[in-house]
Parts: C-alpha cells; sequence; structure tokens
C-alpha cells in the first residue's frame, strides 16, 4: 500500500483514532455478549430458570471438559473428527475440481453429464449414508465419503461454471503461441479459477462437518458425532453440549485458515 | 513474392439462428517489412481476417500463404497482440514476458536475455518482479508488446492495440511501437479504428466495409509520411489531406450502407 498524503497528518490521525475507537467499541460489545451469555446461561440453569437436565450449565460443561481432557479421551475424538472432516472437505474439493476439469476437457461429456448433475445436486446427500456405510463398512472410510459426497457435487458445478467463464482472450492469447489445450488448461483456465475453487472450500468446511456429524451419528463408533448421539442416549445434554461448542469452535477456526490460504493465494489480482 | 498473402479468404460464422458473412473473397499481400493497416467500421471483419491469419480459426474459403508455404496451423513466425493487453494478473510481468518462450518450448537463456532486452527497450526495466495490476494501463500494453516480440515473430499482428488508452499514452505508444518495430525488421499489421492513427503508422492502409466484410480500397501512403515517424508524420502537411480524403471515404461507406 502506499503511504497516504502527508499533507494533513493530524486529521488522517484523527480519522485512524477514530477508525480504532470504533472497532474498540464493536469488540466491546461482542465480549459483552459472549459473557453475558454464558454469566446468564449459569444462573438460569441454577436458578433452575431452564431445565438444568437439558440445558446443563456452563460450570458443568467446564468440568466435564476438564474431565475429559485428564482422561485423554477428549483428544481422540477431536483428533478422529477433525481427522474425517479435513479429509472430507479436501477429498471434496479435489474431486470436485477434477470432475470439473473433465466436463472442462469434454465438452460432450459436459452436456451428457448435465441433467445428472442436476439430480445429484438437488438430492440431500445424508440420505446416501445407510448405502455409504454398508460400501465402505460401518468406520471411518464411510465418514470420510460422507463428508466428501456432500461436497464433490456443488464443488464441481462451481468450478465449471468457473472453468467456463474464464476470458477467452486469455487462452486466445496463449493459442497464439500455439499452447495445447492442456498448456491452456493449466495456464489460464485453472489458475484463473482459483479464487472460485477457493470459495468453494470455504463453503466445503461447513458441509463437510454436517456430513461427517452425520456419518459419526450413523457410526456411532468415535468422533464428536458421536459423543453427541452417546450423550443424547444416555441422556447426558452436558456431553451433546460441550461437543457441540466444541464444533463450533473447531468449524470456525477451519473457516479461518481457509479464509487466511484465501488471502495469501489471491493477493495479486 | 510477397511475404504474407492472403487468397479470396470467405469466412462464415454459423449459430443456432444465423448464419453471419464476416468476410467476403478477400485477397491482398503484404510484403517483408512492411506496416499496414486494416481500417473500417466496425463489424466489418477485421478481427476475424487477423484470426485467419493467425490460423487461430480456419476460413470457409481461401488460403494463406507465409513466406510462400501454406499456412495451416498457428506458425511460430506470427505474434498476435489484443486489443487489451491480457497480461495474466496471477503471473509476474517476467513470467508474462517469458510465457510465450515457455509454451513454444525455446525457453533458452539467450531468448530470455533478448525479451529482458525487449522489456528494457518498452522502458520497463524494473518492472520484472512486479504483477500487472501495479502497472499503469499503457506499461501493461507495453509489457503484452514485449511478451509478443519476445517470441521474435516475423509479422505482427496489432487488434486495436492502441484503442483502450487515453490519447497521450496512445501517441506515445505509437511512437515506441513504429520505432521499435523499424528497428528489429518486423512486417506489421494494424487494425484500428483511428485514420490518423493508420495514416501516421503505416506503408499502406486497406479500407474494409461491413455485411459482409469485404475489401474496397486500398491507399498508398505517400513516401513523405511513411518515413517519418507517427508523431512527425501527423504534423505533415500531406497528413490532413489524406485523412479528409480516408475519412470521406469512410464517411460514404457507413452512409451508404
Ligand atoms: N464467434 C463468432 N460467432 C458468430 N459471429 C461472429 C463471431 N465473431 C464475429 N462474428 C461476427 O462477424 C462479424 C465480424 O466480426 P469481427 O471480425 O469481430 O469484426 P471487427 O473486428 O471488424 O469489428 C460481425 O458481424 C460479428 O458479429
Ligand atoms: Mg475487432
Amino acid at each position: 500500500m502506499k503511504p497516504l498524503t502527508n499533507h494533513k497528518p493530524s486529521l488522517h490521525d484523527q480519522y485512524l483514532a477514530s477508525l480504532r475507537k470504533e472497532k474498540r467499541w464493536v469488540r466491546f460489545y461482542q465480549l459483552i455478549i459472549f459473557v453475558g451469555f454464558f454469566m446468564l446461561w449459569e444462573a438460569a440453569s441454577r436458578y433452575q430458570w431452564i431445565d438444568p437436565l437439558l440445558f446443563s450449565s456452563p460450570s458443568k460443561i467446564w468440568s466435564l471438559l476438564m474431565g475429559k481432557i485428564e482422561d485423554g479421551s477428549l483428544f481422540s475424538h477431536i483428533g478422529v473428527t477433525l481427522f474425517e472432516t479435513v479429509l472430507g472437505f479436501i477429498l471434496g474439493t479435489l474431486l470436485g475440481t477434477c470432475l470439473a476439469a473433465l466436463l472442462w476437457w469434454f465438452p460432450r461429456f459436459s452436456k451428457i453429464a448435465d441433467p445428472y448433475l442436476v439430480i445429484l445436486n438437488a438430492m440431500p446427500k445424508v440420505a446416501l449414508g445407510p448405502i455409504l456405510i454398508v460400501a465402505f463398512g460401518p468406520n471411518f472410510s464411510s465418514i470420510i465419503a460422507m463428508g466428501t459426497v456432500i461436497s464433490v457435487i456443488i464443488t464441481t458445478i462451481v468450478v465449471y461454471t468457473s472453468f467456463r467463464e474464464v476470458d477467452a482472450n486469455y487462452i486466445k492469447v496463449l493459442k497464439t503461441f500455439g499452447a495445447s489445450r492442456f498448456q491452456c488448461f493449466k495456464e489460464a483456465v485453472l489458475p484463473a479459477s482459483f479464487p472460485a475453487i477457493i470459495s468453494t472450500l470455504k463453503v466445503n468446511v461447513g458441509l463437510s462437518w454436517v456430513g461427517v456429524i452425520v456419518g459419526e451419528f450413523l457410526v456411532s463408533k468415535q468422533g464428536l458425532g458421536y459423543m453427541i448421539i452417546y450423550g443424547f442416549q444416555v441422556f447426558n445434554f452436558t456431553l451433546v453440549l460441550l461437543s457441540l461448542l466444541i464444533i463450533a469452535v473447531l468449524a470456525t477456526l477451519m473457516y479461518q485458515i481457509v479464509a487466511l490460504i484465501e488471502k495469501s493465494l489471491i493477493k495479486n489480482r | 513474392m510477397s511475404f504474407l498473402v492472403v487468397h479470396d479468404i470467405s469466412h462464415t460464422y454459423f449459430t443456432e439462428k444465423t448464419a453471419t458473412t464476416a468476410l467476403e473473397h478477400i485477397s491482398l499481400s503484404i510484403d517483408q517489412g512492411e506496416f499496414v493497416s486494416f481500417i473500417g467500421p466496425s463489424g466489418c471483419g477485421k478481427t476475424t481476417l487477423l484470426s485467419i491469419i493467425a490460423s487461430l480459426i480456419q476460413p470457409t474459403e481461401g488460403t494463406v500463404t507465409l513466406e510462400g508455404k501454406k499456412m495451416q496451423a498457428i506458425h511460430p513466425a506470427v505474434g498476435y497482440m489484443l486489443q487489451q493487453d491480457y497480461l495474466f494478473p496471477w503471473k509476474t510481468i517476467e513470467e508474462n514476458l517469458f510465457l510465450g518462450l515457455k509454451i513454444m518450448e525455446i525457453d533458452t537463456p539467450e531468448m530470455r536475455a533478448s525479451a529482458l532486452s525487449l522489456l528494457e527497450r518498452m522502458d520497463l526495466k524494473g518492472t520484472e518482479k512486479h504483477y500487472p495490476n501495479q502497472l499503469s494501463g499503457g506499461m501493461r500494453q507495453r509489457a503484452a508488446l514485449a511478451r509478443t516480440l519476445a517470441t521474435d515473430p516475423k509479422i505482427l499482428l496489432l487488434d486495436e492495440p492502441f484503442s483502450a488508452l487515453d490519447y497521450q499514452t496512445k501517441l506515445r505508444l505509437e511512437e515506441l511501437v513504429w520505432q521499435t518495430l523499424k528497428e528489429y525488421r518486423k512486417t506489421a499489421l494494424l487494425v484500428t479504428h483511428d485514420i490518423g492513427e493508420a495514416i501516421a503508422m503505416s506503408d499502406r492502409i486497406f479500407l474494409f466495409a461491413a455485411k459482409p466484410g469485404r475489401l474496397v480500397r486500398t491507399f498508398l501512403v505517400p513516401s513523405e509520411l511513411r518515413q517519418l515517424p507517427p508523431f512527425a508524420a501527423r504534423q505533415h502537411p500531406s497528413f490532413s489531406e489524406l485523412f479528409q480524403f480516408l475519412w470521406k471515404e469512410l464517411d460514404s461507406l457507413e452512409t451508404t450502407y
């Protein structure tokens, strides 16, 4: 970034200061809401405004968390779920991008595949869960398959659309140098579509969490989804809520990481 | 023998609803080292003809020969520059510059060195590691020219390369392109809307008409103008004379059709 004009440094400083002030206020209110929410929750549970058996309380969740950290079981559950989710969403994105490349490479194939893509996209993918479990066995592979299947079609559609929208003149430039179809793809079509691919990455983070959690519900062996379904079955809602909070934190972290990758990858556009 | 011969080219574009005859029976020839311009209303098939000469599209009818050989596939002796720079935004200026070398598999240290000297000739030394969005419009167009020249084509096809630039930048770039092409002894074919630009830069001017696209007339630019660089040519008394003449021709074309 260029340095701003320094005609009126004081005015500019004032402007920056007001920006900072505004930001501090926003943070302040966010913190208030955060702290207030948990305090209200705790109080409501303690004074029985809400059913503590159903809604638990932050302090109970906290002590459960500490206990789970001590006996080490929490980390294995988190590890399993993270592994499945990350793999699911990487596979979904990669596979979707490859499928999109195939559609781009074979225009006739893309015309033929079009209605099927629409059907597959419209179908609720989690309904495939039982079939996947039978096909891959009741273990982590079927859960990863869930995490993948849920995002692959939409990725294909979004990325393929972006492939087709690449300015034909970039391809023309390459062709005047005698570029092959593969070179056109590698030098123009794919890099020009990076922003679209990254943005599907963002969407796929969320989708893969859905796929993996539902998968873990069904397979019911380990992972955060399993913790939820187990807590539900033994009526331990503290466990359910703890899992939910952990999922919220992890999903947000993953989303932020993808956002960072996005920033560094497309800084020159 | 002529360097480039366009022989009886016709081209029709087919779409579901229409068949557009973009070009009808075009024949012309260009000598080595000559600078010619195509001028005519928009839609008269200038870009189509350039694409055919570059073998980017196959004409419905007719042939193009370069140094006596029929052109069938994209030829390394032909360089093409588009209206906008189309520098790849995710590549640095240097990577853009070497793109043609890479694709033609002539990415040798010598070719790189001569490409870099072209960049310097374009007054862009020091921008090698920059990205296109850090450069102004004129700089980008110069970088695109360097990229086109880097593969050392014998003939340069320029499709309205200055039309997206502001007037001053355009005049400066005309001067630079003219000087560079003379210096490197390139044959050049310029498409333009601008009568003045055509007169100032070229040795011969081909006038096209639209619907269907066809060649109407050829003008020889007087030798006193041909020898002058574009900016000086614009000041010469015979410039405005030819300008008036061409303007009337173009005007009558656009009013009769
Ligand atoms: N890809 C295409 N498909 C169908 N028609 C086209 C295509 N490209 C150009 N045309 C038509 O051919 C005619 C000539 O176009 P073009 O060569 O771009 O003219 P110019 O460059 O002189 O403006 C126009 O009528 C245009 O609509
Ligand atoms: Mg055109």
